[in-house]
């Protein structure tokens, strides 16, 4: 097991600022430091455009570039690497997936299914798509222990799913996310997977792997899912770059998402042949760097390995929790799945009669760093009366130290804070 | 430096002015979904002259503050001055300088005196 102390001599961040309380990774993760070097190297020592020149350096550049791609299908059991197109982040995969195979695909009185956890992300595309093709928007709802209602947990905590009418032969798209960024209850996503297809093999499904891929070992073969996606900066990566995993004749069946260079075979006044999967969807130049560099942040969470960063995690959380509820009572609402085997490391809540902005602007008064509003996830809000939350997330260079500096902010909050006492 | 000075921190723990008053002469909703800040602004005057202001709703330590030092102010004041009431006044009575992110508090019950005053 690691010692996140010593993880935190790799994140120079904690250099710069040594009085740091970083609980907001489910927003963005702090960057190891070779991670932050691969990036300077590519623009110090090989700045050159990738699949073009004829020169060494952009030769070193596309091979590091492609190399990234390699890692990125071992690192979730993808049969080819062509099967890993790199885009701008998870919002714009989910985007091209909608924009492309979802128009193509979808007719009047079709359905996509998706749940009220997503964020905005995987939520908004598939609004808007139904709402231009005339189709249908089922969502799925939560139960109170803030996991699916269409998942139940028998004695030995295996996932029991019951679709019931949800998804019918009219079905096109079964979009859901793995964790919801804003209760941390990790969905179920392989029995999902399994039951949709059961009741209608046709049904695409796609995995919104954002909150997860920075935490579980991911194989998209064995979820059996046919897009997956995720973005890297939340994975100790560099911002402006995510992954759009797709099955490789799904993939070759699309049409492109957008045109221009790189993406073509051959263009003629009259009309263009496309380029072959992935390039097909990487028009123009990517960010390159970012690319290069989101290999060493496989390489980082690969030498601690998913097994301690899950324990680790689910230690703070549970001990945060506890605190939580130790300290603040009656005050104190804490949102998600009281099972620990089922929730992330994410723990949001409200303190009763008080706004979370005022919590979180009094917190970041003693330098601790937690997310407040509606985390992008409004239906959810909606649907649980609340207008904004407060939330606090973990990762490997996270600490019980700061789960008491958290704990000391708060009730500093409480006391400035609190109405009618 | 803390944003919640002793004045802030009155006027949240002590609002005044946060009632409906009789017989409004000019109302407004305004709302901010993205913090689930929302107010119901109502004045009443005379003869272009604020001589009551009363608001209810629901927000942030800083919107109700806020909402709350501008009340006061407005009473005694002509529609016509508190037309031209500009942002960095609201800031001056709260004292405090804020971030962009907190500026939509203070602002959100700004927006609801202007919009009432030039109905």
């Amino acid at each position: 097991m690691f010692n996140p102390k010593q993880v935190r001599d790799d994140f120079p961040i904690y250099y710069h600022n040594p009085d740091l309380v970083y609980l907001d990774s489910s927003a963005t993760s702090l960057k190891p430091i070779s991670v932050i070097n691969k990036l300077t190297d590519y623009y110090k020592k090989y700045s050159a455009n990738i699949h073009r020149g004829i020169y060494q350096l952009a030769e070193k550049a596309s091979e590091e570039y492609e190399e990234t791609r390699k890692i990125l299908s071992l690192f979730i059991n993808s049969k080819i690497p062509e099967e890993i197109i790199f885009t701008k982040g998870t919002t714009e995969s989910l985007n091209l997936i909608a924009a492309s195979l979802g128009s193509d695909i979808l007719q009047e009185g079709d359905e996509i299914v998706t749940t009220i956890m997503e964020h905005h992300a995987n939520f908004v595309p598939w609004q808007q798509l139904v709402e231009r093709n005339g189709a249908i928007l089922k969502v799925i709802g939560i139960n109170d222990q803030h996991e699916l209602g269409i998942v139940t947990y028998n004695y030995a905590g295996k996932a029991i799913i019951d679709f019931e009418e949800i998804i019918t032969n009219r079905t096109k798209i079964l979009a859901l996310t793995y964790v919801s960024n804003t209760l941390g209850t990790i969905n179920p996503v392989k029995e999902i997977i399994k039951a949709a297809k059961k009741k209608n093999p046709q049904i695409i499904t796609v995995v919104d792997a954002a909150q997860a891929i920075p935490h579980y070992e991911i194989d998209v073969r064995d979820l059996d899912c046919d897009f997956l996606v995720f973005s890297g900066h939340k994975m100790l990566g560099p911002t402006g770059v995510g992954v759009l995993w797709g099955k490789k004749k799904l993939l070759e069946s699309m049409r492109p998402y957008q045109f221009g260079g790189d993406m073509i075979r051959e263009v003629k006044l009259e009309q263009t042949t496309f380029a072959d999967v992935p390039h097909k969807f990487e028009a123009g130049t990517p960010p390159i760097a970012e690319v290069i560099a989101l290999k060493e942040s496989v390489a980082y969470l690969n030498y601690y390995g998913f097994e301690d960063i899950r324990k680790h995690e689910t230690s703070l959380v549970t001990t945060a929790v506890s605190q939580l509820q130790d300290e603040f009572g009656e005050l104190i609402h804490i949102l998600g799945p009281q099972n620990p085997k089922n929730r992330a490391g994410i723990v949001t809540f409200t303190l009763n009669g008080i706004h979370p902005h005022d919590i979180a602007q009094v917190l970041d008064e003693s330098q601790v760093c937690v997310r407040a509003g509606h985390h992008c996830t409004m239906p959810l809000h909606d649907s649980l009366g609340l207008a904004a939350t407060v939330r606090v997330s973990f990762y490997l260079y996270n600490t019980k130290d700061d789960i008491d500096k958290l704990i000391t902010g708060l009730k500093r909050a409480v006391s400035l804070l609190k109405k009618n006492i | 430096m803390s944003i919640y000075e002793d004045v802030i921190l009155d006027h949240y723990q002590h609002p005044r002015n946060n009632k409906s008053i009789e017989h409004p002469t000019a109302a407004i909703d305004v709302n901010n979904p993205l913090c689930g800040d929302k107010l119901h602004f109502e004045i009443s005057d005379k003869n272009g002259v604020v001589d009551n202001v009363g608001y209810t709703g629901e927000g942030c330590a800083i919107s109700i503050a806020s909402a709350s030092l501008l009340s006061e102010y407005a009473k005694g004041k002509t529609k016509k001055e508190l037309k031209s009431l500009k942002k960095e006044d609201v800031l001056g009575l709260l004292g405090i300088e804020l971030t962009p992110n907190r500026m939509k508090c203070a602002l959100l019950s700004w927006e609801a005196l202007v919009k009432t005053v030039s109905r």
